[in-house]
């Protein structure tokens, strides 16, 4: 199964909810993560949802750092596989 | 003169906090037909089933099989005679044995059922996964069968520790060494006698498949789960339907190579890298199939269809993530039927 198809796969609500069809987990997250979730299904690199953050968000701070941290919770709960990393490009 | 209603008895009433699947059947059938003529088979005069009224009118005690094929084929002639039934659906593991043995005298009086044969039953055995596993293609953890505590003693350089004590027919010990796992056999043996079955442990997160054969091979329908609440006993007490293709496939795969016939259970457990892995299969629906109507297949009713040699209506999609979760609630119940299940063994509502 690729990320990809996975993420696709995903039911995401507007309130934060979501639900990975494929395993049966359960997640909740807030704004910024869903908005990282929506970008990556669109397939965005890195740099663009960083930037995505910066315009949505008032945001300060190392946002990289933290969108890294949240691909590594992707990874830990198997939304995306271990090898995962969004485009840098 | 109104036409008389397909009449379907159902075992497994025992709706505990180790569930017998009756209930779940019966719930998924008054869905799909509220006209069938329900009867409840019940082994204890206090089986949760009994007292829901807003499911059964009828309900029969049957003597347990251990007591003697005469007496439990006696009291299915006699309760046959009073409501004709169509179908039977047995529900328990340690009943089947007995309805196998009975199958062509319920064919002669009439009763349809939908059962495996006695070698497809035998296949799935516990002491037999490892088989099952070469036969199907399935993954399998290692297994060995053991009669001895000298066995026991041999069995790490098979099975490495941690690894699980498993009766023939039920419950699961948990054992990190070799002192835990001799506890273990002792228990499992002194409960449910030899063999005793050794299973590596699969670390992951276990997913359960309620699904249907079509007894050439085919996959009528399958419904895979994942527990989302256990109790201390391990049963699911909530669940939510999943559509992984890959545990689909398990159950395709399992009924191809065994011709499967009737309902089943396939209990695995997905490891780290997605792969599953065979834990167990049980040779009936399991207590939480109401949630395949609830998802929009319907199994309990297919096997009734199938049953009576009709197509099966049901789909091939369900609603993924359906949940189930259970309640435990107080009946309550008139001693008019109490009385007359210990006294007379049947009620008519």
């Amino acid at each position: 199964m690729s990320s990809g198809t996975h993420l696709k796969d995903l039911a995401l609500s507007d309130t934060g909810f979501v639900f990975d069809p494929y395993t049966g987990a359960t997640f909740t997250t807030n704004a910024t993560g869903l908005l990282i979730l929506h970008a990556l299904r669109e397939g965005l690199s890195r740099p663009a949802i960083v930037e995505k953050l910066r315009d949505r968000f008032d945001v300060h701070g190392d946002v990289e750092t933290d969108v890294n941290e949240f691909f590594a919770l992707l990874r830990q709960h198997g939304v995306v596989p271990p090898n995962f990393t969004a485009a840098e490009k | 003169m109104s036409e008389r209603p397909l009449t379907v008895g159902v075992t497994g009433l025992n709706a505990t906090d180790n569930p017998g699947p009756g209930v779940a059947v019966i719930r998924a059938l008054r869905d799909a037909d509220p006209n069938i003529r329900l009867v409840g088979l019940a082994y204890d005069a206090l089986d949760p089933g009994v007292y829901a009224t807003e499911l059964l009118r009828d309900i029969f005690m049957l003597p347990y099989p251990s007591q003697g094929l005469t007496a439990f084929w006696s009291r299915l002639e006699y309760i046959h005679s009073k409501v004709g039934l169509d179908v039977i659906i047995p529900t328990l593991d340690a009943e089947l044995p007995a309805f196998l043995d009975l199958e062509p005298k319920l064919r002669e009086l009439g009763i349809k059922t939908l059962l495996p044969t006695r070698e497809q039953f035998t296949l799935r055995e516990k002491g037999r996964l490892a088989a099952l596993g070469i036969k199907s293609g399935i993954l399998v953890p290692p297994t060995a069968v053991v009669n001895t505590i000298e066995e026991l003693s041999r069995v790490h350089h098979r099975v490495p520790y941690p690894l699980f004590v498993k009766g023939l027919y039920y419950g699961a010990t948990l054992a990190h060494s070799y002192d835990e796992a001799t506890h273990a056999f002792y228990k499992v043996v002194a409960q449910w006698g030899i063999p005793v079955v050794v299973q590596g442990q699969i670390s992951g997160e276990e997913f359960n498949i309620v699904a249907l054969g079509d007894g050439e091979g085919g996959l009528v329908g399958a419904v895979g789960m994942k527990k989302l609440v256990l109790t201390d006993k391990g049963k699911g007490w909530a669940g939510i339907t999943v559509n992984d293709p890959a545990l689909l496939h398990v159950a395709k795969q399992f009924m191809s190579a065994t011709s499967w016939r009737g309902p089943c259970e396939i209990e695995l457990m997905r490891d780290k890298n997605g792969q599953y892995h065979l834990i167990e299969i049980n040779p009936r629906f399991p207590a939480w199939v109401y949630l395949s109507a609830g998802a929009g297949m319907n199994l309990p009713y297919a096997a009734v269809e199938l049953a009576l040699g009709r197509k099966p209506s049901v789909g091939t999609e369900y609603t993924v993530g359906t949940l189930f979760v259970r309640i435990s609630i107080d009946q309550i119940a008139r001693i008019e039927d109490f009385q007359n299940m210990v006294t007379t063994g049947e009620v008519s509502r």
